[in-house]
This record gives structure tokens, C-alpha cells and sequence, in this order.
């Protein structure tokens, strides 16, 4: 779960990091109220999960009392990158005399947590790789003994910042990895990581990703999670306990198994079809499930037909079936369906389909010959509509 | 011969007295996996259809000699769990769990590789050596034994390609779920080099899907430690980046982890990859016809 700048300097704080004076506003009468209360000049910054908010014109510097209004009301509502802005984070301006970037993320190739640093901070990551390699220096930590100073301080010196202060990023770094383990983050990120004209280093940024897995542990940080800007869809899905990803295709896509139905996403693309959403309805998937699931996948408009493949292992193919016959009972379906019934009970289960009748669904042996059909019947949708 | 699992397994389940652990791990014992003992805190001297329960693993592997636990105890508790089958010196540990913190697999991890323990999983289906012994979901029913050493980071995938080829005639000597987890306690190469060593194993199938660098390691590996022959399937093609694909480890980070580097990784080093699981089961016909 990604967490807004202000979500992740809330947690930052309480791990002793330092971070300029903030407030969040949802208004443009509390960005005000936030202003007054911090002293000019404040910074008014978009909170969204998305990278660029800078350049996007999300992030302004404001002056004085009118400025704020100004642009307060200019950046709640705007749209950054297909995100539409809802929450402002207004903060006390800091002058920056050296920008750095830190981070300490989950290296799964190692197995380790990661700790970064690089003097150059305020460009993308990606962007300071590409431009001088060697100005990123990595070290592993091992998770059963911690970050010690010395890890620090081999950060420190090996990026080559400035002297003076060496021992304070040092420091910052430490309390990085202690909200990194004691958080469950599998992301902090700090970009720019700020030295002030007085020589003071400040977290002028927080990027955090914490474990969703690990959220029982973190009540406090589980309510951080923002419904309003998930996509309704997708929340439909969570609500019901479904495994769901919205993709921006005409054809609905229901499987068993996150493998699986990926990689059926893979087999309707190479059909020259284009998948509406990845779902899956998980192993031992019950009649009800299927119910949802269906409503889930029909209350997109884009989409013109659907496929469900099943391969039964744990997962009864005669209890999709049946799904699937109720799911028709209660739901007004219009568009069709293949479904592709293999393993355990699948005899039973197209049995079930069959004695049914059910209108516009076909039933297929193979995914491949499943993908071909529903994308051919994607296809005849579009002509006709 | 198979990897992992086979006659000599004498296995103890973490949780069999739960929902999930007693229906699955009866089936194991009605495959003819020697199923020995069960552990369930607090229930020690009751059984599970005849299975002594113990409240402790070091008591049941001293009262029934197990050698292999498998773990189906619920998220929060599964990494305690699996450091109590290692410290009560268990070999093989499989962990079906799903949703386990990464954060305690990191530290579950980084101890197990200081001793003698292999863990496979969490959030995977488990080991199938078919003849021998299941010790986890996978639906033995579909699989005989055979001579491809299938490895997979997906559960039914696994199963949608173990059957094209059986279709093709093929059969297993073991079936290998590592699980669909970032940090998992085995990766694709140490799979692969058991089958490299093992005998009954004369094509290995290996099944990976986005997220991480597993594949593209187990590529360079291939190309310098194994002369079995070596076939793919990568899924996740259509996966946008930034979300996570079903299993927590299926995510494309930034540019990282995509289906594409994989593919293109493991056919640069000679690695012949399916399109389709279908595509999958006919190279290893086609490579069975004409080296096996």
C-alpha cells in the first residue's frame, strides 16, 4: 500500500526523521487555516500517489494569505496524470543549499533490505542512474542485525556529501531503517533529502510503501487507506474479497489462480483481443464468489463479452457451474460468455451449463480455442454497437 | 528418483487439526505420503484420524522421526512456525501460507540460510514427486510419473501446464511450487540444480511470471550449470506496471520485473520459451523427440 507524502512524514515523525512543519488540507479555507498557523511562505503541495507532481504544476511556493488561496484552489481538483487531487499538504518553506536522495527498499534479488544515497538528489532515481552510475552508492543490511552507524557512515562518505554534514545524514539514515523495519515498509524514500542554508538535513519528501500483509500490526497506518481515490470498480472487487485489477479492454477475464489468469490476460492479447480486468477468483472459488465476481466484471460498460477459465484443481469445476447458472438467475446479462471448464469435476460442471441453457454462453475445451472464441465475439460486439 | 519428496518423507503438518490442514493433509496421506504427526499447540495427546497431534514439533519429531513439516497455520503465526520446524532440526520445510509479512520472511530467510533447513515456499502449492509422495495441494489425480522436473512460481498455472503435457504423454518426477512471495525460501536455480542432479529428470520446465529477477538469474545459471534441456513459460505479458498481479510477488517496479526482460533473458541464453502453455507442452515434445 503506497502512502501519500504527508501519510508517510506522519510516520517519518514518529520515527524521530526530521521534516519541515506541515498540515493537510482538503479545503482551500483549511490550506489557509494551515498557512496563518505555519507562517509564510508556505509550500501547497498536491498529495497524490504519483510521481511529477512538480512539473505538473501540483506543487507551488506561496507568499502570503492570497497566494495560498490562489493556489489552493488551483491545484484541488486538478488532474495529475489521470489522478484528480483531493488533499493538500501545506508545509514551511525550506531553503535548500544541497539536495540529496536516500531510500532503503526491499532488494528481492538479495533478499535484503537496501539502503541508498546519492548526493544528487531532486531528479528522478532512475534519471541520476542513467547520468553518473557510480553516484548512487547500495549497501545491504542484514535484517537479523539492523543498520549500524557504520553502515551510515559508509553511505555518507562513499557518496560524497558535503563534511559537515556527514555525522546528521548519517543519523537520518539510521531512523530511515528503523521506520523502514518498524513500519513494515518495503519502500522509504526520500528524494530530495534537503541540507538548509542553516546546514540542517530535513525530509523535504516521503515516499513510503508499506505491506498490506503486514497492515494487522499497523492499525494507525490501515486507516491511512484512501478509498475515495481508488477506483470504484476496484473497490467493488476488494469489498467482496476478489483479486482485482482493472485494465482498459473490452473483454472480461475471470480465472483460478493468479498464474493462471495472468496468464490468460496473455493468451486473449496474443488472440488480438484486449482484457477488461485481471480477476481472481481464488482456489477452492465457492458458487457465491462466482455471483460477485460476475457483478464485478459486468458493472465495467466497456465490457463486450467475457471469458472464464478454469482449471480445476482445488477449485470444484461443477461449483463455478453453478455460479455461473445463479449469476445468470439474478443478473440482467447482456453480453456473451466462453467458459472453459478443465479439471477436477469439469465434466459435472459443463454438464451443469448444458442442462442450464443458459443464453450466449459457449462453452470451450481449451484456453486457447476459449481465448480465440471470446475475442472473436469482443469483435462482433463492436461492429454492432 | 524425484527431488524433495518421495518414500522416505515422513511428514509433520503444522496445523492439522485446522479446516485447510486436516482436508489436505489426509490427502496427502491417502496419495501415500507417510504422514507421521500433526502440531497444534494446546491439542498434544488428541489425533487426526489416527495421526498423533503433539503441542510442540521438537516433540513430534522425537516421538515419530520427521524429517519434512509442512506448515498451514494462518499468516501471523506461519513465520514462528517455520523457525520452530528448523530449531527442531526438520530438513524440509513447505510453507502453503499465504499473505505471510515480507518482513518476517526476511529474517525466517536470512536464518534458514545459516543452517541446514531448505525451505520451499510460503504461498506456494507444495512438492509432488507423483508415485511417491504429495506434500501440499497440488491435485495429484492429473500427474504420473515421468521424466520433466516441472518448477513453477504459480499454483494452477502449474497445473495447466503439467497437463498439456501429460496430454503429450509426459509424466513428473516432481512437481515443485516455490511460491508467488518476493522473498520465498527457494528460487528457481536451486530447483533447477536439484534436477540437474537428479537421474529421473531428462527435461526441466521451469514456470515464471513478472516481479523480481528470479528468471533472468536462473537464465545465467542455466546457460553454465545445466546441460538438461530447459523450457519456460513467463506469465504476464499485459501486466501494467505498479500493480500486483494476484500474488504480492507479481508486481512490475518501475521498468524492473517485466515478462519481456525475462523472455528475452532466457533465449538469449538458449532457454526456449512457450507463448502459451499450449506452445509450452510442444517444445517439450518436440526437444523430447529428439534428445530424450
Amino acid at each position: 500500500m503506497d502512502l501519500l507524502e504527508y501519510q508517510g512524514k506522519q510516520l517519518f515523525r514518529a520515527h524521530g526523521v526530521p521534516v519541515p512543519d506541515g498540515r493537510p488540507a482538503a479545503t482551500v479555507e483549511e490550506a489557509v487555516e494551515a498557512a496563518d498557523e505555519l507562517g509564510y511562505p508556505v509550500v501547497v503541495k498536491a498529495q497524490v500517489l504519483i510521481g511529477g507532481r512538480g512539473k505538473a504544476g501540483g506543487i507551488k511556493v506561496a507568499g502570503d494569505r492570497s497566494e495560498v488561496e490562489a493556489h489552493a484552489g488551483a491545484i484541488l481538483g486538478m488532474d495529475i496524470r489521470g489522478l484528480t487531487v483531493h488533499e493538500l499538504y501545506v508545509e514551511r518553506a525550506s531553503e535548500i543549499a544541497e539536495e540529496y536522495y536516500a531510500a532503503i527498499l526491499l532488494d528481492r534479488t538479495a533478499k535484503k533490505p537496501m539502503a541508498m544515497l546519492s548526493r544528487m538528489g531532486g531528479m528522478d532515481v532512475e534519471e541520476i542512474a542513467a547520468t553518473d552510475p557510480n553516484a548512487i552508492v547500495r549497501i545491504h543490511v542484514d535484517p537479523l542485525l539492523g543498520f549500524s552507524d557504520f553502515h551510515g557512515r559508509r553511505l555518507a562518505f562513499e557518496a560524497g556529501i558535503a563534511g559537515d554534514v556527514v555525522r546528521p545524514v548519517s543519523v537520518v539514515l539510521a531512523k530511515l531503517y528503523e521506520a523502514f523495519a518498524e513500519e513494515d515498509a518495503v519502500l522509504v524514500e526520500v528524494n530530495p533529502l534537503l541540507v538548509t542554508a542553516d546546514r540542517e538535513v530535513v525530509a523535504l519528501d516521503a515516499k513510503m510503501t508499506v505491506d498490506g500483509n503486514a497492515l494487522y500490526r499497523h492499525p494507525d497506518t490501515a486507516t491511512f487507506r484512501d478509498v475515495s481515490a481508488e477506483d470504484p470498480q476496484e473497490r467493488m472487487a476488494k469489498e467482496r474479497g476478489l483479486t482485482f485489477v482493472k485494465l482498459d479492454g473490452d473483454i472480461g477475464i475471470l480465472g483460478n489462480g493468479a498464474g493462471l489468469v495472468m496468464s490468460t490476460l496473455d493468451v486473449v492479447a496474443q488472440a488480438g483481443g484486449h482484457p477488461a480486468n485481471f480477476l481472481d477468483a481464488g482456489g477452492g472459488s465457492k458458487a457465491e464468489a462466482i455471483v460477485d465476481a460476475v457483478e464485478v466484471i459486468l458493472s465495467n460498460r466497456n465490457v463486450r463479452a467475457v471469458l472464464f477459465n478454469i482449471f480445476g484443481g482445488i477449485t470444484r469445476c461443477d461449483e463455478v457451474a453453478r455460479g455461473l447458472v445463479t449469476a445468470f438467475g439474478q443478473l440482467d446479462v447482456k453480453v456473451p460468455f466462453v467458459v472453459r471448464l478443465d479439471g477436477t469435476n469439469d465434466e459435472e460442471g459443463r454438464r451443469i451449463l448444458a442442462e442450464a441453457n443458459l443464453p450466449n454462453v459457449t462453452v470451450e475445451k481449451t484456453m486457447d480455442g476459449a481465448a480465440a472464441r471470446v475475442v472473436e465475439l469482443a469483435r462482433s460486439a463492436e461492429a454492432v454497437s | 528418483m524425484s527431488v524433495l519428496v518421495d518414500s522416505g518423507t515422513k511428514l509433520v503438518v503444522s496445523g492439522l487439526t485446522g479446516r485447510e490442514g486436516s482436508f489436505h493433509g489426509m490427502n496427502n496421506r491417502r496419495y501415500g505420503t507417510d504422514l507421521v504427526a500433526g502440531v497444534t499447540p494446546g491439542k498434544g495427546g488428541q489425533d487426526v484420524e489416527g495421526v498423533p497431534v503433539f503441542d510442540t514439533v521438537h516433540e513430534a519429531v522425537a516421538e515419530t522421526g520427521a524429517n519434512t513439516s509442512m506448515i498451514f497455520v494462518p499468516p501471523r503465526f506461519a513465520a514462528d512456525a517455520i523457525l520452530e520446524a528448523a530449531d527442531a532440526g526438520i530438513e524440509l520445510v513447505v510453507c502453503i501460507t499465504e499473505g505471510i509479512p515480507v518482513h518476517d520472511m526476511l529474517r525466517v530467510y536470512t536464518h534458514l540460510r545459516r543452517g541446514p533447513t531448505r525451505l520451499i515456499g510460503p504461498n506456494c502449492p507444495g512438492i509432488l514427486s507423483p508415485g511417491k509422495a504429495n506434500v501440499g495441494i497440488i491435485p495429484a489425480h492429473f500427474f504420473s510419473e515421468g521424466n520433466v522436473g516441472l518448477v513453477s512460481r504459480s499454483g494452477t498455472l502449474t497445473y495447466q501446464i503439467g497437463n498439456e503435457l501429460a496430454q503429450r504423454g509426459f509424466g513428473n518426477s516432481s512437481i515443485v511450487g516455490i511460491g508467488g512471495d518476493p522473498v520465498q525460501g527457494s528460487s528457481f536455480i536451486e530447483i533447477i540444480d536439484l534436477f540437474q542432479a537428479d537421474p529421473q529428470t531428462e527435461l526441466i520446465v521451469m514456470c515464471g511470471e513478472i516481479g523480481g529477477e528470479d528468471e533472468e538469474r536462473a537464465a545465467e545459471h542455466v546457460a553454465e550449470h545445466v546441460d538438461k534441456p530447459v523450457v519456460a513459460y513467463i506469465a504476464g505479458f499485459t501486466a501494467p506496471p505498479g500493480k500486483t498481479m494476484g500474488h504480492a510477488g507479481a508486481i512490475i517496479s518501475g521498468s524492473k520485473g517485466t515478462a519481456q526482460a525475462k523472455a528475452e533473458a532466457l533465449e538469449a541464453k538458449g532457454v526456449r520459451v512457450g507463448r502459451t502453455p499450449t506452445e509450452v507442452a510442444e517444445i517439450a515434445a518436440e526437444i523430447a523427440g529428439a534428445t530424450v
